[in-house]
């Protein structure tokens, strides 16, 4: 009898706990979906077509990696594959307007890189706009930049 | 002007060449291991750009002073230009880079003047190679010498080590780099025989640049392959190599003076 009592009470607080978990949980996930945290990344297809030369989510993880093994591929041996080069980066998401892939938070590789506070130098050196895309475009200050002094 | 020359680097006790020769020994065995992955194409200009440059080609260019015309500043424009480095201030600075200059030669007794060109000469035994602390400075395969700026910490070791004043240091920001040939602050650069264009199969801008003018003082081409133009050249006349007492074995040649 006794067993039978505690059984039940533990079962409705076992159901009082639940309800209040998923309460908590849907409020989070709709005050989550009104005001979601991340960056705006900005890709316009008309330059950079359907699909990155690798899946979107092992693009995020991975292209780190990617670019710094065909640095020093490109670097030290002479290999000058297209696919993973930078220059195949700057090509697809440069900025419409600009052609440069920094510069503001909405230009692709300063979006994210400002969200996820990871320090970006690769421009320090690189040039953030290419030639081909500069002449591509009808941006005539883009393309004096580029053309060199 | 005394140039002295090859032979001489056995008469010199200065250079001592055991080290060499036996770092190059282990690099031989090396190579023994790795030849079977080598895959040798026929025409090198055209290597296609997913395979490592090879020792098969040994890059160099052949000058004749000759036909350098005083004055005449094309392949430096040429080289500013294609490789987005600024024009030099005025009046210039000595932080200016430098990555090729013309240098006037005055023979004392006689008066005559002459002037050419001078950059990286591309040794096989390349000085800023052996100081460098970080492994940034380095020679490619195919004997191009070059700083890999993403490990160079800007220490300047080479710029000393160098008997040719090819290496500057960059010292200020810079914007607007020729996306083939990123350049920035706080590391050495120096002339890379034009290596985008030359993976490409074209030549470097300061030869296409002399032919412009009509001077073709510049030949470039590869020193192994029998018969190119610039090996006939240098098997059939007289050239020699700056500093060649050093025992470095240049890539670039003179004729002509």
């Amino acid at each position: 009898m006794m067993g039978w009592l505690a059984s039940k009470r533990m079962g409705k607080w076992a159901a009082s706990i639940f309800a209040v978990l998923c309460l908590s949980i849907g409020a989070y996930a709709a005050s989550g979906a009104a005001e979601k945290p991340g960056p705006t990344i900005i890709i316009d297809k008309s330059r950079a077509g359907d699909r990155c030369v690798e899946d979107t989510a092992f693009m995020r993880k991975n292209h780190m990696k990617l670019l710094l093994h065909q640095r020093d591929e490109t670097m030290h041996k002479g290999i000058r594959t297209e696919k993973y080069s930078l220059k195949n980066c700057i090509n697809c998401h440069a900025s419409t307007k600009d052609n440069s892939v920094i510069g503001s938070d909405e230009h692709f590789c300063q979006s994210c890189h400002t969200y996820a506070a990871v320090k970006l130098d690769c421009w320090e050196c690189h040039a953030t706009k290419l030639k081909s895309v500069a002449s591509a475009t009808p941006a005539p200050t883009a393309s004096v930049g580029d053309e060199k002094k | 002007m005394n140039h002295p020359h090859q032979d001489q680097k056995n008469s010199s006790p200065a250079v001592d060449e055991h080290r060499r020769n036996f770092i190059g020994g282990s690099a031989a065995l090396a190579g023994i291991t790795l030849a079977p992955s080598v895959m040798v194409y026929g025409l090198a200009h055209s290597k296609p750009n997913d395979e490592p440059v090879t020792n098969k080609v040994r890059w160099g260019l052949l000058i004749d002073a000759s036909k350098c015309a005083e004055g005449c500043t094309d392949c430096v424009t040429a080289c500013f230009t294609e490789n987005g480095i600024h024009l030099p201030s005025i009046p210039p600075k000595e932080t200016d880079p430098q990555w090729i200059r013309k240098v006037e030669l005055k023979d004392t007794r006689t008066a005559r003047t002459q002037s050419l060109p001078v950059m990286c000469q591309h040794c096989e035994e390349p000085p800023c190679v052996d100081v460098c602390p970080t492994g940034a400075s380095f020679k490619r395969a195919d004997g191009i010498v070059l700083v890999d700026k993403h490990i160079c910490i800007g220490c300047r070791y080479c710029v000393m080590a160098c008997p040719y004043k090819a290496r500057s240091f960059i010292h200020e920001a810079l914007t607007d780099q020729n996306p083939d040939v990123p350049r920035g602050k706080g590391v050495v650069e120096s002339c890379t025989l034009c290596v985008h264009r030359v993976d490409r199969g074209e030549q470097p801008a300061c030869v296409e640049a002399c032919s412009a003018a009509g001077h073709e003082a510049i030949i470039f081409g590869d020193l192994n392959d029998a018969n190119s133009e610039i090996a006939k050249r240098v098997t059939t006349r007289a050239s020699v190599q700056l500093r060649a007492d050093l025992a470095l074995n240049p890539g670039i040649r003179y004729e002509g003076f």
